[in-house]
């Protein structure tokens, strides 16, 4: 279990981190908390001729308070996003959502920049920015651009990444006060990717849904946007016949593999009941 | 390869070693530094048997490049006890709560509790089972370590221990 050779770099500025990336080119890969990359190095998937190490990056880290939403530095912590008073007030469904990702330990090195960057649909942030309507900044040496969650994942490993270009910032809006939320995550034990996994995030006025996001997570190559499914509660009380609707248009969208954690037909059933039981919990929460 | 010189203070001493960057921590502080109290269990960030403290975190050190560990300052199971040689109330603790059994994850567990102790001085049993969450015990079926981490609490704190009734 010994990785293969590399080259370490350690840049102190986003700059220089960008530079090194375009220079060294394909062979070299960021290294951000290492919690997906190192263990893929180890087992030989992956073997980078050289890692630049975005860990003493000032800049990167941290939770920025803008207007109308926070902006993430990509090597902010799991950790660190449970122990911000802001997104716990602001934005709490990360708050719920980063409790139930690995373990303390991973949490406290695996970043929010590695999970939605490095594109397995087995992380959960992902399909939480797209459920918030998050967007993603993206660095290169020329200057940066702004994707949104929902264009960024294109299959299992790709996304709109351009060689030499760095994950840099995460912008969140923030929900409307009163929002209700919840993220809904089945695995088979703490640690385990999710067998199905719903995020939800809904707005009600008088015990009607007002909007309403949904986001599913290791259902597909890539997390997924429900539209059709939220659609189908906004305008309703979310009566048992309108959950049903839902779950199976949500169902409808899913191509999750069959794996260890279950036949196709198994984790689709689940994805349905993740989406039913996220949907209950956020209207509980909304006010 | 060429290697990379690196320091680090491990249990409060400076160290230095010349590493090839693809070392993890856990082979640099078993094999370079002698202190082979941190175990290697799985090596696929599982089990968390090779638990440290880097800078203030605990973390799985089969999953951390030395490299990465350059200028941090690092706890092992070595450097837990008190300064005068006594043992620590965690480690006290595990000894009186028959915290272990083969004792392969209790460096790790140990650890792992400093610093959850640190953050959460006197967690619930709730908040204890979640804290050690990353880390895997074959043996005990974790009802002493728990145990365990409730009696350092309490005596750290100045509380009473009192065993929850089974």
């Amino acid at each position: 279990m010994i990785p293969g050779s590399f080259s370490y770099h350690r840049p102190a500025t986003v700059s220089d981190a960008v530079k090194l990336l375009a220079d060294l080119g394909d062979e070299a890969r960021p290294l951000a908390g290492g919690h997906s990359l190192v263990p893929m190095m180890k087992l030989r998937l992956a073997s980078p001729e050289h890692l630049v190490d975005l860990g003493r990056i000032e800049g990167l880290k941290g939770i920025r308070r803008l207007s109308n939403a926070l902006e993430i530095g990509a090597m902010t912590t799991q950790h660190d996003l449970l122990g911000s008073d802001e997104i716990a007030r602001s934005i709490p469904i990360l708050h719920e959502a980063a409790l139930l990702i690995a373990d303390p330990q991973v949490r406290y090195m695996g970043t929010v920049g590695g999970n939605v960057a490095n594109g397995d649909p087995g992380n959960d942030l992902p399909a939480l920015m797209m459920t918030l309507g998050a967007s993603y900044t993206l660095t290169r040496s020329s200057g940066s651009r702004t994707v949104a969650a929902r264009d960024f994942y294109q299959g299992a490993y790709f996304t709109a990444l351009e060689p030499g270009e760095l994950l840099t910032a995460v912008t969140v809006p923030i929900p409307p006060s009163g929002h209700g939320y919840a993220y809904e995550k089945l695995k088979r034990k703490i640690g385990d990717y999710a067998t199905a996994a719903a995020a939800v995030v809904l707005t009600m006025k008088a015990g009607v849904v007002e909007s309403c996001a949904i986001g599913l997570t290791n259902l597909a190559e890539t997390a997924l946007l429900a539209d059709a499914a939220a659609r189908a509660v906004i305008g309703s009380k979310l009566e048992a016949a309108t959950l049903k609707t839902a779950a199976a248009a949500a169902e409808a969208i899913m191509t999750p593999a069959a794996d260890a954690r279950g036949p196709v037909e198994y984790r689709k059933h689940v994805g349905g009941i993740m989406v039913t039981r996220a949907l209950a919990r956020a209207a509980a929460r909304a006010t | 390869m060429a290697k990379t010189h690196i320091t680090m203070k491990v249990n409060g001493a400076e160290v230095e070693g010349l590493v090839e960057p693809r070392t993890l921590l856990v082979h640099f502080l078993r094999e370079t530094l002698s202190l082979t109290g941190t175990h290697i269990g799985c090596e696929t960030t599982h089990c968390g048997a090779c638990t440290v403290d880097l800078d203030g975190k605990s973390v799985k050190s089969c999953t951390v490049f030395a490299v990465q560990a350059e200028g941090s300052e690092i706890l092992t199971i070595e450097g837990i006890a008190n300064a005068d040689g006594s043992l620590a109330a965690l480690q006290e603790g595990f000894r009186m709560m028959h915290g272990l059994q083969c004792g392969f994850c209790t460096p790790g567990m140990i650890v792992r509790a400093h610093r959850l102790l640190q953050e959460n001085p006197a967690p619930t049993e709730a908040e204890i089972r979640m804290g050690i969450s990353g880390n895997l015990c074959r043996c005990t079926g974790y009802q002493n370590i728990v145990k365990a981490i409730q009696y350092a609490s309490a005596k750290v704190n100045g509380t009473e221990f009192r065993e929850a009734a089974e």
